[in-house]
């Protein structure tokens, strides 16, 4: 069956099956900032926003996104830049194989409340692991990025 | 879950019909569990079209459209507010943001999932589900329904009473499934209700009917509901913790739950 989504602000048609996930519609057609971590919602690698909120791209059903707007962190490439470059100041980055949904999930945070707290962007960030890092430093780099903006 | 056809409608009547034309025919919620079943599925009715994602505030009540989302839940004031906000603060402890924007109420309490956090405080409040064929029936009697006919549930209607609420997780990560979760309210009545037993969330009414039945609570009083309670409650073992422990922290979380709720009346 063929579904028609916006990814990255460019109008897409997939051809799916009705049990197919996100995470492998996107692989499949290249998006592969898209990671495969866990595969069961746990690590968060596989995040996207949809309609800018976060989802785990691994959990949702392809067929659920038909109409909406899906981007991945090419799609959000500025933030993504400015978060990296604070990253690397606090050494909160090491494989980066987390990055991406780190990112759009800040991105997302940002969106939802632009003044979070420490505790807040904690919270926010439970489902996304690292396995690298000891996360203090990414709270830190996201906080810095968030004050960057105001 | 394997799922071999797919069918999106914003009318529920037609939505209904699709749901009784084959036994492996299922409405399906946000999906969020779908990988924790090897389940056929000869058609999944996606009734999204129906606009059944908003909670509206009446004088009186809450009311839940089935395809909320659960993150939608824990962000409204409403919810955030009423029963010093058990629900809202139930589900900010599910998993991660990637999951609550994707699970819905209606699929949490369709499921009956034993594990639910979601339940145990929608238990301890006034709630009452709204079917499309069989219309309003409580949360409790759906409970205790094994084999509820095949339905559509369209909304979930909390009632707001000034109630006042506690809930209590034990979880050994951020992310894992509860090991038990805790929920208690004071209205007129107490209610206590305990959930991931690790069974399906019950109340322990012995407990309930000895708290209810007294005067005065004081100290004294809720340490013996807790240690009624931890007697009655039929408690498993599982990967997570055994029945032993699970007795030790019912004993330990209701009496903290009750303290909380009276020091709230008082």
């Amino acid at each position: 069956m063929k579904i028609n989504v916006t990814v990255n602000n460019r109008e897409r048609v997939f051809d799916i099956s009705p049990d197919e996930y996100l995470l492998d519609t996107l692989r499949e057609h290249g998006f592969l900032s898209v990671k495969r971590g866990c595969d069961n919602s746990s690590c968060g690698v596989c995040t996207v926003l949809l309609d800018n909120k976060p989802v785990a791209s691994c959990t949702l059903l392809t067929i659920k996104t038909e109409g909406c707007h899906i981007t991945t962190v090419e799609g959000i490439s500025k933030d993504a830049e400015k978060l990296s470059e604070h990253m690397g100041d606090e050494g909160a980055d090491q494989c980066g194989f987390c990055n991406p949904s780190l990112a759009l999930t800040m991105y997302a945070l940002k969106q939802e409340n632009p003044h979070p707290t420490d505790d807040e962007i904690k919270k926010y960030l439970v489902g996304n692991l690292c396995r690298c890092t000891g996360y203090q430093s990414q709270v830190i780099s996201i906080r810095k990025c968030l004050e960057d903006d105001e | 879950m394997k799922i071999k056809n797919y069918y999106k409608t914003s009318n529920l009547e037609d939505a209904y019909k699709m749901l009784l034309d084959d036994k492996q025919n299922i409405i399906i919620g946000g999906g969020a569990w779908l990988k924790l079943t090897k389940k056929i599925v000869e058609t999944a009715i996606d009734i999204t079209p129906a606009n059944l994602n908003e909670i509206i505030e009446t004088k009186d009540s809450i009311e839940i459209g089935a395809m909320t989302s659960l993150h939608q839940i824990e962000i409204n004031k409403a919810l955030q507010s009423h029963c010093n906000g058990i629900l809202c603060e139930a589900i900010s402890h599910i998993m991660g943001m990637g999951i609550r924007n994707i699970a819905t109420i209606g699929g949490s309490v369709m499921g009956k999932y034993s594990f639910s956090d979601i339940l145990t405080p929608l238990l301890v409040m006034d709630t009452s589900l709204v079917f499309h064929n069989y219309g309003e029936i409580s949360l409790e009697e759906f409970m205790n329904i094994k084999r509820f006919d095949k339905d559509i549930l369209v909304r979930v209607i909390i009632k707001k009473d000034n109630r006042k609420g506690y809930f209590h997780k034990v979880q050994k990560t951020a992310l894992d499934f509860a090991v038990i979760n805790f929920a208690v309210s004071k209205k007129n009545k107490i209610r206590i209700f305990v959930g991931s037993r690790p069974s399906i969330a019950i109340e322990p009414l012995k407990a309930v009917e000895y708290i209810n039945n007294q005067k005065v609570v004081n100290d004294e009083v809720i340490a013996t509901t807790a240690s009624i309670a931890a007697n009655e409650m039929k408690l498993g073992s599982n990967s997570r913790a055994g029945s032993e422990y699970r007795k030790s922290l019912v004993e330990v979380y209701i009496k903290r739950g009750l303290k909380e709720v009276m020091s709230n009346e008082n």
